[in-house]
Formats: C-alpha cells, structure tokens, sequence
C-alpha cells in the first residue's frame, strides 16, 4: 500500500496528469459534484457521489459511429474511429466501479463493442472509499463494499493522508510511475474501514434484501399483480435511464453533417413509448409495460443472463431524481411484500 | 483498430423485381461482385441508406446461391419507401450475418416439413425452402402452405409456380383472402385453410407472417395436435444494433437479434408475450 499526505494532493494529481488526461469529481455549485477534467486549481469535491455516473467515460451519451460520403449511387464509408487518449478516473465510488463491470457484460462479450472497448482499455479508474455514504445509498444489498471499492486502483482517505492500493496491473503500473509516494503499512487502511462499515451499517436502507425475486421464476415475477400500482404515476420521463450507471440502451441515427452523412449512437430509454415501436405495432404499448421491462431488466432478466448478478448497484440515483419518487428501492420491497 | 460489426459495408443493387405492388426484391452483391458474406437460412442483415435510416431485414435467397444475397422488402415507411425508389446499380450498405437461423444442420434435418406463411413472411422461409430444395437428400418431403391478401399480393408468385410447384417432393396450397377474377385457387385466411388441409402431424412446421396470422395458425395446430415443441416461427422485434446490446429487441431475458429471430413456441411460451 502507498500513501500521500492530504496536503500533498495537488502534487499527486499534477503528476498524474504529466502524462494522462485526469478527471475527478468537481463540486457543480448546486449541492452536488460532476467530473471535470483537472487542472492546476480544481478542487476535488467531498460530495457523496456525482450526480450523472460515470458511465459517460466509457459509454458517452452520444458518439460517432462512422461517416458516409454519398455521391449519386455510390457510398463511401469513412471510419471515424480514433484511439481514445489514456486517462484516469479518480473518486469513482464502489457503486461507479461495478457498474462498469455490468456494462462490461454486455459490451465486451463477442461481437465486442469497439468503441467501449477502446475506452476500457485506456482508462484507469481509481477508487475512493466512501466516508460519506447517504441515505440513499443500498450497495450493501448487491454484496458491493463501499469501504472496499474496486478499481485499477482503491484509495481511502483519513484525516492525514491518502491510501492508495493497487488492483490491476494498470493501476500497479501509474503507482509505480509516481515517484512522490510513501509506503505504508498493508493495514493502514483498516480504521478507515471499520468505520465506513459502522456508518454502512446504520444507513435506513441497509439490509435491503433481494428476496423478492429469489426462487420466483421469471415469469412469476413479470406476471405480479403489484405492477400496476407500482407503474401507476409513473411518466415516462426516461430520469432514471439516464443518471442509472448500469443502463445501456441506445439508438443508432443520422445526421447530415452538411458534407456527409455521421451515423451516431445516443443514449435511448425503455421508459419511451416509442422505444419498441416497430412496422406492425408496438410491443410495449402502456407505461406498466415499459416500467415493468426496466425492472425486470435489472432484477430479473439480466441476472438470469450473468450468473445471479444483479443489474443494479445500488447508486442511489434514481431514487434521488425520480420526479414522482418511484423508484427500484419501492420495487425490490413492493415485490417482496 | 479492432473489427467493428456495427461499422457496414458497402453493397452494390444488381438486380430488382418487383413482386407485388408493396414488395419489391433487390439482389445484392460487395463491391468486389460478390456475396458480402454467408449465411444459415432465417439470419438477417442491416441494411441501410446514409441519412435515412437503418432496418433488419431478413435474407430470402439461400445460401446455397453462391453469386448474391436477395431482399425481398415491404414498404411500409421511410427507409424501405427509399429502398423502393432505387434503381439498378444504387449502392446502399450492409452489415450482418445476424441471429441464429433455422436449424437446418440439426433439428430439422431428416424430417418432413411443413411451411406456413403469410404475405411478406415467405420472405424468410423461401431461404429454407430452397435450401431444403438444393440438398434434397438431407430432408424428407416438403409441403407448402402460403397465403396473401389476393393473388397480386403473393410474392414470388413466379419462382413459387415454374420451380417449387413443378419439384417432385414439395406440395404447395395456395390461398388468397378474397375471391378475384383469374384466381381458381382456394379462397380463405390461412388458419383455417391449414385446418382444412390437415397437414401430417409428423411434420416439423415454419410459421412466419403477421402476428395476427401466426397466433391463429398456432391454435389451430395445436387444436389438430400438433406439440408446441415442433413449430417454429421468426419473431419481428424493432432493432437497432442486431447484436444484443442496444436492448432494443427483448421478449424477457431473450434478444430477438442475437438469440432469434427464429423460436419454437414452447420455447416462447416460458416468455412474456411481449411480442
Ligand atoms: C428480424 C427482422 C426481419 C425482418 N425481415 C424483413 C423482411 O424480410 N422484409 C421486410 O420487408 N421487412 C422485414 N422486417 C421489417 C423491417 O425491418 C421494417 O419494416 C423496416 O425497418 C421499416 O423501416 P422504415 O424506415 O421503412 O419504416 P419507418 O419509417 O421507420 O416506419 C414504419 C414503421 O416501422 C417501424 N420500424 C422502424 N425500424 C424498424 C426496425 N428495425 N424493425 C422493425 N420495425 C421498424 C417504425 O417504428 C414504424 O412503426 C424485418 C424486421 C426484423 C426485426
Ligand atoms: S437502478 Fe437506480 S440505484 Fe440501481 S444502479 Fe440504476 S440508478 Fe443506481
Ligand atoms: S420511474 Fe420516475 S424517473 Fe423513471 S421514468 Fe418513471 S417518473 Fe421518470
Ligand atoms: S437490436 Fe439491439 S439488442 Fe437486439
């Protein structure tokens, strides 16, 4: 394990910056923190967690796919694919750093996702142990460890210094390549622990369980008559898609670039009512069967396709944002009850 | 820079038919004059026109053609309205093979078949039939059943009386809603015409055309006896990747695009009937 005084923090970040690109969670001004990217002077904020996930750096709400050039009958395709720059995320909480294992899941499995992959491969995501967890937050229910956070790298912060405790060889590698680091004791991280886990256990939603779907078959969950009320105020506003880490939908366009033609991928909501629209109807033409797929999606179907892991990480954040304050915490104990 | 399937390549129109007043069939071969690349009968391809838009569609020739891949398309909207405006030697663009096909290499090898379809759904079953038509060997006999909304309606109208009708081995019923002048064939929806004829029970049966029609057709299966475990259909789900990760296409844990299109029923009976 290595550490840094608190105080020497900027220093660490200028170094790691000298040759990537560095991102951290910035205070927004509205009571919350969104990344930036650092610069001499940002402050890394001590918010809870960012308000959007982080998924954006792998998985950005709109990219290019590639471009056309069009000339009377004749199509020229242009690939428009650029290596990604390397870059490191730092302050990702535990929640953050599964998510992208979820999205890993999906994305990275044969026919692989070239332009995630890309990012995968040149980012490095360092962790930060959560001192501050809220009452919104429910990892715990999905086995994750908020004292404990994944990563190419898991840092914790105490009141002098900075732990930092590589997972990967990635992250082995950016420690090794920082010269202003001390070497701690394997253990140093410990108290920090203990206490995150003290807080961890106290929070209202600790001990959330998961029941509700356990030895219930598919189709027993999907046919529950507590859909209805569940779904009733619901507006299909799409929030919880889009500020959800482990959400992956998406929709493949065009547009005319005034010189060509850019196909684009963005992110799309199951929430939307035209999401399954298709030549010979709509499969999904009421709200209760469009808020129904998102949970089932995260509960149901894709634990079914990976092994019993849950497609939820427990961020919290669609409990935060929901307008009409639905959300998957209700679903999870409506379902149980 | 890794291959990238979502990235497609350019294919060349060679040849277009028009087989009813809504459908049209387009042959289309690489830049390089031949096929862009091979395919199991009931796979799909994305085809698209840059700036208009993108859409599945299934591939209707056989694989055993080894010059070209044909389309037969249905306009019913804005791409495939674009698709039927073109002329011979357009160049559109294409990525796939997508989905799991027939299982023409196991299930259904060795056994009798029955094929059902409605309007615009032959257009993946004319792949296998023709498939099962070139290796004859591997297959026992093949019967038939296709019907439309009149008889200008019926794709492939010419292929399906010069060839299929005239192959020794293949039973083909025709059927139209309607009556109409020139028609001395059967006249009737489908499902009750498959009641009519009661095919063998023995028979492996292909299901595609609307839902409206496939829904019908299946209960009366059922009703002479056929099980579940022996029908298969094609599912038509909107699409965008093809690849099950847009999460587009879902009937419950299952992507049309990558697990289908193709399914037995009683496989879709474990699902939500969100189709
Ligand atoms: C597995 C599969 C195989 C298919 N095979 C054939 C075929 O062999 N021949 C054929 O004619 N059609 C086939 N289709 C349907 C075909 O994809 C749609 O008719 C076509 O994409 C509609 O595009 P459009 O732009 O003309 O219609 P739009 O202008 O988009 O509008 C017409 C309607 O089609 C819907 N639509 C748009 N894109 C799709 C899509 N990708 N899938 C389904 N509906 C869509 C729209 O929501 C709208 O309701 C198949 C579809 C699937 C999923
Ligand atoms: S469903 Fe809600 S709590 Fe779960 S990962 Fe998505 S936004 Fe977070
Ligand atoms: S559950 Fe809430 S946030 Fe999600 S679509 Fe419905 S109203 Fe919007
Ligand atoms: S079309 Fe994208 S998941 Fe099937």
């Amino acid at each position: 394990m290595k550490k840094i005084s608190i105080d020497r923090l900027n220093e660490l970040f200028a170094a790691i910056a000298a040759s990537k690109a560095l991102y951290m969670p910035v205070d927004d001004g509205k009571n919350g923190a969104k990344y930036s990217k650092w610069s001499e002077g940002t402050e890394y904020s001590k918010a809870a967690n960012t308000k959007r996930s982080a998924k954006d750096f792998f998985f950005p709400q709109v990219e290019d796919m590639a471009e056309f050039n069009v000339n009377g009958k004749e199509i020229e395709i242009i690939d428009t694919r650029e290596e990604c720059e390397e870059f490191v995320v730092f302050g990702v909480r535990a929640c953050d750093a599964k998510s992208f294992e979820i999205l890993d899941s999906v994305y990275l499995v044969d026919p692989v996702d070239s332009y995630y992959a890309s990012r995968r491969e040149h980012g490095i995501i360092m962790t930060m142990a959560c001192n501050k967890p809220t009452d919104t937050c429910f990892c715990s229910a999905f086995g994750i460890d908020a004292s404990n956070p994944m990563g190419d790298i898991s840092c914790w912060m105490n009141d002098s210094d900075l732990l930092l405790s590589a997972n990967t060889e990635k992250g082995q590698a950016l420690l090794d390549s920082i010269n202003i680091l001390d070497e701690a004791d394997d253990n140093a991280a410990d108290d920090t622990k203990a206490a995150i886990k003290a807080i961890l256990e106290k929070l209202p939603l600790f001990g959330l369980s998961t029941e509700g779907m356990k030895g219930k078959t598919l189709m027993e969950v999907f046919n529950s008559d507590k859909w209805a009320e569940l779904s009733e105020s619901c507006l299909g506003c799409g929030t919880c898609t889009f500020v959800c880490p482990t959400c992956q939908c998406y929709d493949i366009r065009d547009y005319d670039t005034g010189h060509g033609v850019m196909r684009y991928r963005c992110w799309d909501s199951c929430m939307y009512s035209d999401f399954t629209l298709c030549a010979h109807g709509n499969t999904r033409t009421t709200q209760l069967q469009r808020f129904r797929q998102r949970f089932m999606h995260k509960l149901v179907y894709y634990p079914e396709n990976n092994g019993g892991v849950f497609g939820c990480v427990g961020c919290g954040r669609c409990l935060r944002s929901c307008p009409i304050s639905m959300n998957i915490v209700k679903v999870m104990k409506t379902l149980e009850g | 820079m890794r291959e990238e399937t979502l990235i497609p390549k350019v294919g060349v129109v060679t040849d277009i038919r028009q087989d009813t007043p809504d459908v049209k069939t387009f042959r289309v071969v690489g830049l390089d004059g031949k096929k862009v690349f091979e395919h199991i009968p009931g796979q799909c391809a994305m085809l698209s026109v840059p700036g208009v838009g993108e859409g599945m569609f299934s591939i209707t020739s056989s694989p055993t053609n080894t010059e070209f891949m044909e389309f037969s398309i249905k306009k019913c909207g804005c791409l495939t309205s674009w698709l039927h405006m073109m002329e011979v030697g357009q160049q559109i663009t294409i990525r796939g093979p997508y989905g799991n096909g027939f299982p023409v290499e196991s299930a259904l090898k060795g056994k009798d078949l029955l094929f059902i379809a409605g309007g615009i759904g032959l257009a993946p079953l004319r792949s296998v039939i023709n498939y099962v038509r070139d290796k004859k060997e591997n297959y026992g006999s093949v019967h038939i059943i296709y019907g439309s909304r009149s008889m200008d309606d019926l794709v492939d109208y010419k292929e399906i009386i010069d060839e299929w009708c005239n192959d020794a081995g293949v039973k083909v019923d025709l059927t139209i809603d309607r009556p109409q002048e020139g028609w001395d064939g059967h006249v009737g929806f489908i499902p009750s015409f498959v009641e009519e004829l009661s095919p063998d029970l023995s028979r492996t049966v292909l299901i595609c055309g609307p839902p409206i029609m496939i829904k019908f057709t299946l209960d009366g299966l059922k009703k002479l006896g056929f099980e579940e475990s022996q029908v298969y259909t094609t599912m038509e789900l909107r699409m965008k990747c093809a690849i099950g990760k847009c999460g587009r296409c879902n009937i419950g844990n299952k992507y049309v695009c990558k697990d289908g299109p193709v399914f037995r029923f009683d496989q879709l009976a474990e699902l939500p009937d969100e189709y």
